[in-house]
């Protein structure tokens, strides 16, 4: 495998190199190598089964590989739960997952990090509200983050709303990466313009991004690299300025010849 | 915040105030003050204070989306040991046999803290079942309702057990805390009651104010998600079954502090009454909402109902079609308001 030329001048984020995984008799990754560097976002795409989401839930401690390396920060790295990944600043979105309905926007963005009071109360539990309502409303003023109505249970409002405090959230507390799978798969058009944003955003604050989608002009429109997956393996990197959807569609499926788009990009 | 998460349960706490409310009307209006006299509300209070445990007990576990159908079991089985304890460490078998209890003021509390003890037992055992063997909390406290109330059977044979010391009613369950004030002669503040009520304010506190609340919202609302924000749902779990154990473990021993006697046979259906109670008062089957508020109302409904059916002269097993139509009826009323909610 080739690197490209200003790869080789910065350190990645995040270096994952032959990891491999399966479930019983099922490969669901075989040798795959992933870096991520600042200030990027890497869009990994593939058919469905093509091993995306084992993928981001290696590198972000949900599922444990069988073999391999991972290197995060530019330390060798094993995280034996999310809460590890967490806690090193990997945060993730989910599609659907991420999010408790029955809870508001200030309580699900804090939930599991929840600011409890200073002094006995806070060895009690309790909770200081008024505290996290501040932080989440600078926060998601900074991030230009419109959530109407932030005492409102989430199950009162849209799909786009609620993705729109997932993705908050993981944006909120990420200080090395962020991973969403299938971030705009439930939205509309105007909240998936709105997350595409966001993810421009938060490259633009340096910290990288890796997202699966299905959806290959928003993978064109927001991606600086593009990452395929065939059948657990990595079939090609593409770079999204030379190679098009088609060349992005012949990779995934196999149909045609592997392919190699435009300079800067390698066959795997 | 203007709105908080207990909001929209607040909100169908007004309606079950509002059936509470017209209850209360229709008997103030067939009986008068004999009802809503104070020695008679009294009672009322007297009476809920055991229901109340058990809902609030069970309204943590479902507000988890769990249930615990065992709380009845735990209640029996909690004052059986309670009592037989108690009698135990109160003197010889000879002695107490002969109603002399030389060493009540050690049997009594003994009995009491071995009493609640066993509800924590149970409590955690419900939890570790449901945690550990990953199983619905349905069967597994289907399963524990008939293991624990057969303990409770094998105990006492089956009947009731008598012949605690009189002690633990007359200076303890019993004593006025109101005795000796102005207030006494009119009210009776007994010490169950005064428990019941104090566990309930702590109780809305924890579940609208503390992590404890917040992460049993959050497991009830989506477990995946909360599991997922870094929250040990299991350890969460395990905690809320002791919490619900425990209580009916307290309310087990209301029974030696009321009446001097832990009874096998009645309590058999206090488990779907505290369950009814906690549903009424708006905490859904489904979990993610409820409140206390909601459950101390919904547990005083069945007890205002047989209350005034006596003093009204109806026949009280009138309380059992009241409440059932109440409940069907405050379901569905919730659940409408509930797509018309998510719609928005």
């Amino acid at each position: 495998m080739t690197l490209r030329e200003s790869d080789t001048l910065r350190e990645p984020v995040l270096r994952a190199s032959g990891v491999t995984k399966h479930f019983g008799p099922v490969r669901a990754l075989h040798d795959v190598s992933i870096e991520v560097f600042a200030g990027e976002v890497v869009a990994l795409i593939g058919d469905n089964g093509a091993g995306k989401s084992t993928l981001v839930n290696v590198l972000t401690g949900v599922l444990t590989h069988d073999a391999g390396e991972m290197v995060f920060d530019g330390r060798a790295v094993r995280f034996s739960s999310p809460h590890e990944a967490r806690s090193l600043g990997i945060e993730t979105v989910y599609q659907d997952l991420a999010i408790a309905p029955h809870l508001d926007a200030v309580a699900n963005i804090f939930l599991g990090r929840e600011y409890v009071r200073p002094g006995l109360a806070g060895t009690l539990g309790f909770l200081d509200s008024e505290r996290m309502e501040r932080e989440t409303k600078s926060q998601l003023g900074r991030l230009r983050v419109r959530v109407p109505n932030l005492g409102r249970r989430l199950v009162t409002l849209s799909g786009g709303q609620r993705q729109g405090v997932a993705v908050a959230r993981a944006v909120m507390w990420a200080s090395k990466i962020v991973f969403m799978d299938e971030p705009t798969a439930a939205l509309g058009v105007a909240q998936t313009a709105m997350v595409l944003d966001l993810i421009r955003q938060v490259r633009d604050t340096g910290i990288p991004v890796v997202f699966i989608s299905h959806n290959m002009p928003n993978v064109f429109e927001v991606a600086d690299r593009v990452v395929v997956l065939r059948l657990g393996e990595v079939v090609a990197h593409l770079d999204p300025r030379t190679a098009s959807i088609d060349d992005a569609v012949s990779a995934m499926t196999g149909s045609v010849r592997r392919v190699a788009a435009g300079e800067g990009a390698t066959v795997g | 915040m203007e709105e908080r998460p207990g909001t929209f349960a607040r909100l169908s706490n007004s309606f079950t105030l509002i059936i509470l409310g017209l209850i209360v009307l229709v008997f103030f209006g067939l009986r008068g003050l004999t009802f809503l006299s104070v020695p008679n509300l009294n009672n009322v209070l007297v009476d809920t204070s055991q229901l109340l445990l058990l809902t609030i007990g069970v309204t943590f576990v479902i507000i988890t989306a769990g249930i615990d159908l065992s709380i009845s079991s735990i209640l029996i089985l909690s004052a059986v040991v309670a009592a037989k304890a108690m009698i135990a460490f109160s003197g010889t078998l000879a002695e107490t046999q002969s109603y002399q209890f030389p060493n009540q003021s050690v049997g009594i509390p003994v009995g009491l803290v071995l009493g609640v003890f066993t509800g924590v037992v149970c409590g955690l055992i419900n939890g570790i079942l449901v945690t550990r063997l990953q199983l619905p909390s349905f069967i597994v406290t289907l399963g524990t309702l008939g293991v624990f109330l057969g303990i409770a059977q094998l105990m006492t044979g089956g009947t009731t057990v008598a012949g605690v010391p009189p002690a633990i009613q007359n200076e303890i369950g019993l004593r006025n805390l109101l005795g000796g004030t102005p207030l006494g002669p009119s009210f009776r503040l007994i010490p169950p009651m005064v428990i019941a009520f104090a566990i309930a304010v702590v109780a809305a506190i924890a579940l609208n104010r503390t992590r404890f609340g917040r992460y049993t919202f959050a497991i009830g609302s989506n477990a995946a998600a909360a599991r997922r924000a870094g929250i040990d749902v299991d350890r969460h779990l395990l905690k809320v079954y002791v919490v619900s154990g425990l209580l009916a473990g307290i309310a087990g021993t209301f029974d030696l502090m009321r009446f001097g006697t832990a009874s096998v046979g009645t309590h058999q259906s206090d488990n779907l009454a505290a369950i009814s109670a906690a549903v009424i008062g708006g905490t859904s089957l489904f979990g993610g909402l409820g409140s206390i508020g909601g459950s101390v109302i919904g547990a005083f409904i069945p007890v205002v109902l047989r209350n005034g059916l006596v003093i009204t002269g109806v026949p009280s097993f009138w309380q059992n079609v009241a409440v059932g139509v109440v409940l069907i009826v405050a379901v569905w009323l919730d659940q409408r308001r509930r797509r018309a909610e998510e719609r928005m």
